[in-house]
């Protein structure tokens, strides 16, 4: 990163604002995805997924109880990961 | 040794422990009170942060009402945990980033306006203080039964215990007390759920065994429980049953009210960097899955053996008999929560034997007239006992039930503490030094955090002791004063550029009056019992039930802020770059320490 020129903290750029684009863009897939385990498959879709049985029950009642909480966990990591790598992309990490 | 003397010697050792790290991680600075100088590591963060989320409502209450409702229930499971992704993708790295100690100093910052400040340290408080005052009444429970003290005893000496370390310690002294309670805590909630179910299903890991295979019948656990509480003229454990939108309400709120309980967005404070603030946010949630990954596992386990203890033959068979429950050692359970007053059962129809089942189920009548049953024999079965119960129902070792004692008393003590952390630095910081007294030294600042916080516990204490009548409503108008009012407001500060200081205090005070106005119409007013309009059961707005309705009170304070934004003039250009800054981790390092 030794062609960019130093910056103050306040100032910000059209590469910063490309930057909060991404970021708001990784969000709201990240949330579709967040939406869709808990309210989609663990309430509003689980009738449609009532032929898929699991242990007993059926898919639905898996992603009420534990599928989507494995999701959120997957959700939040795959999240710090793109961000950070996000950051070094557009050299606007910490020093 | 007697199990009072194994209790005793449990929950004694766990105090030792929380005392001994208060004072040696006492705070010397206000960075260190309130932020634990920003030296936490992310793991360490996220463990503190579990022990501080999960209180006496997620140890012992959650499993319970899972256990009696089934799937319906799922809700908390859902909801006390999908929050933690909007708060690690919607406010933690920009909180970090902007860099002071509290959430209404980033509101009155970014809002430009005192005001905004003000309504936040309000909303805050309110919604920590009643969230305390259910922790307090948890502490006082689970005192009294391990500890076979009356409920006020138990009361003022886990007061004591709080007040001990939480006002010495600060932040830096909860952090560490916080993560030697998160270790307490879990060993108690899951060594006795892999003893369960391994009894029941083989399996040592209690999450797998709820979908694996009862041993005694040879089916599915699942399918096995839905089936002997149909026989019983119950709901099945896995249908759903209840009212669609109201379930997805319910969850919503309880996921917008966890991002937006203030002592729990204090936590990313804490971490030195913006990326730490995003792996903090998934260690927390790691941390809190294993115990909400095992909390449906107990629910269903111990639905299945306590319907089995009363129908030792099959449904089909003749019910418990009152020698049985009076002589056999499986059932001593019984006998020691009887005295609680939470569990209850009497022979109706004078046959020597103690028929459970729906009395409220026509099928159920019509065999009970043929059997000669006079209703339902387990008349009160107080679903809050079903953690603490769980080991002794299971004949577990008597150290198994020490050990539930001590974390019990662990999860309500770390979520009192972190509150009163909040309320004490919203105090001090916002409302003393943010508005009346500016030159107040850091000395000072300290002391009165320490004072507001002893404030804090004197009132939840006192209201702990002479509770209302409401323990789920409290949490529930928490949540939703939470959902409402807070969560609304700093994401449209970090997201938006055009909300300005109007916007926000309109919406901040919309959110929360009409949550609140909502609340007071079906629990009454200020919980005042009999001074209700409506109730959850037939609620004002269609199936809105007054628990679910942060979510409601959330859209109205979006939707006042931009009308009233977009009427009143805009943001200033010196606000628009601090949003902008904001949202760029670069920089973060050199944020205020003050």
């Amino acid at each position: 990163m030794t062609d960019k020129p130093q910056r103050s903290a306040l100032e910000i750029s059209e590469a910063d604002k490309a930057y909060w684009k991404s970021n708001v863009r990784i969000i709201l897939i990240s949330l579709v995805i967040w939406a869709l385990v808990s309210f989609g498959f663990g309430i509003l879709l689980r009738p449609m997924l009532s032929g898929i049985s699991v242990g007993g029950t059926d898919l639905g009642f898996w992603f009420a109880q534990q599928g989507s909480i494995l999701v959120f966990l997957a959700l939040i990591f795959f999240y710090a990961w793109r961000m950070n790598k996000l950051d070094r992309e557009f050299g606007v990490e910490e020093e | 040794m007697d199990q009072f003397t194994i209790n005793l010697l449990f929950v004694g050792a766990s105090f030792a422990l929380y005392i001994g790290i208060a004072i040696w991680a006492r705070a010397g600075s206000t960075s260190e009170f309130y932020a634990a100088g920003r030296g936490v590591h992310p793991v360490t963060n996220g463990m503190a942060t579990a022990a501080d989320w999960m209180s006496a409502a997620s140890f012992i209450s959650m499993a319970g009402l899972i256990a009696f409702t089934g799937y319906d229930n799922s809700t908390y499971l859902m909801g006390w945990t999908g929050g933690y992704v909007l708060l690690a993708l919607l406010l933690a790295p920009y909180l970090r980033k902007f860099g002071k100690f509290t959430v209404s100093e980033f509101i009155g910052d970014r809002f430009y306006s005192p005001t905004a400040r003000l309504v936040a340290v309000i909303c805050l408080i309110v919604a920590s203080l009643t969230y305390v005052i259910g922790q307090m009444t948890g502490v006082g429970v689970a005192f009294g039964r391990f500890l076979e003290v009356d409920n006020t005893t138990g009361l003022l000496i886990g007061a004591v215990v709080v007040f001990a370390y939480a006002v010495f310690g600060g932040m830096k002294g909860v952090t560490y007390t916080q993560v030697a309670q998160y270790v307490v805590l879990i060993m108690a909630y899951t060594i006795p759920a892999v003893f369960i179910s391994l009894q029941l299903t083989g399996n040592p890991i209690p999450g797998l065994g709820l979908f694996g295979t009862d041993q005694a019948s040879g089916e599915p656990l699942l399918a096995r429980l839905d089936q002997i509480v149909r026989e019983l003229g119950f709901n099945e454990y896995t249908a759903h049953n209840g009212d669609t939108f109201n379930m997805m309400l319910f969850t919503l709120s309880l996921m917008i009210g966890t991002a937006g309980l203030p002592h729990v967005i204090m936590r990313f404070f804490t971490v030195p960097r913006v990326a730490d603030a995003r792996w903090s946010a998934g260690w927390a949630l790691v941390f809190i899955a294993l115990l909400y990954l095992t909390a449906p596992a107990v629910g269903a386990m111990a639905r299945l053996n306590i319907t089995e203890q009363f129908w030792p033959n099959g449904t089909d068979g003749e019910a418990v008999s009152l020698e049985t429950i009076a002589d056999d050692p499986a059932y001593d359970w019984m006998a020691t929560w009887q005295q609680t007053g939470l569990l209850g059962w009497e022979d109706k129809n004078g046959d020597g034997r103690i028929q459970y089942y729906n009395d409220a189920s026509p099928a159920m009548q019509e065999k009970a007239a043929g059997e000669g049953w006079s209703g339902n024999e387990l008349t009160n079965f107080n679903n809050d006992i079903l953690v603490l119960a769980n080991p002794e129902i299971a004949n577990l070792p008597g150290w198994v039930i020490g050990l539930v004692a001590a974390g019990g008393i662990a999860a309500a003590l770390s979520t009192a503490a972190g509150l009163l952390l909040a309320i004490s630095s919203a105090v001090s910081h916002d409302l003393i030094k943010g508005r009346f007294k500016p030159d107040i030294s850091e000395k000072g600042e300290l002391l009165s955090a320490r004072i507001a916080m002893a404030i804090a516990i004197v009132v939840a204490t006192y209201l702990g002791l002479n509770p209302p009548g409401f323990a789920a409503q409290t949490v529930a108008l928490a949540f939703g004063l939470a959902a409402a009012s807070i969560f609304p407001a700093l994401m449209m500060g970090i997201f938006s550029t055009k909300v300005n200081n109007r916007g926000a205090v309109a919406g901040m005070l919309a959110g929360l009056i009409v949550t609140l106005v909502y609340i007071f119409l079906h629990k009454g007013w200020f919980f005042i019992p009999d001074t209700n309009s409506f109730t959850d059961a037939d609620p004002l707005l269609g199936t809105i039930k007054s628990t679910s309705f942060g979510a409601v009170g959330a859209a109205i304070n979006f939707a006042v802020a931009y009308i009233v934004s977009g009427m009143t003039k805009p943001v200033p250009q010196h606000i628009q770059e601090l949003v902008e800054s904001v949202r760029i981790p670069r920089g973060a390092g050199a944020a205020q320490d003050h």
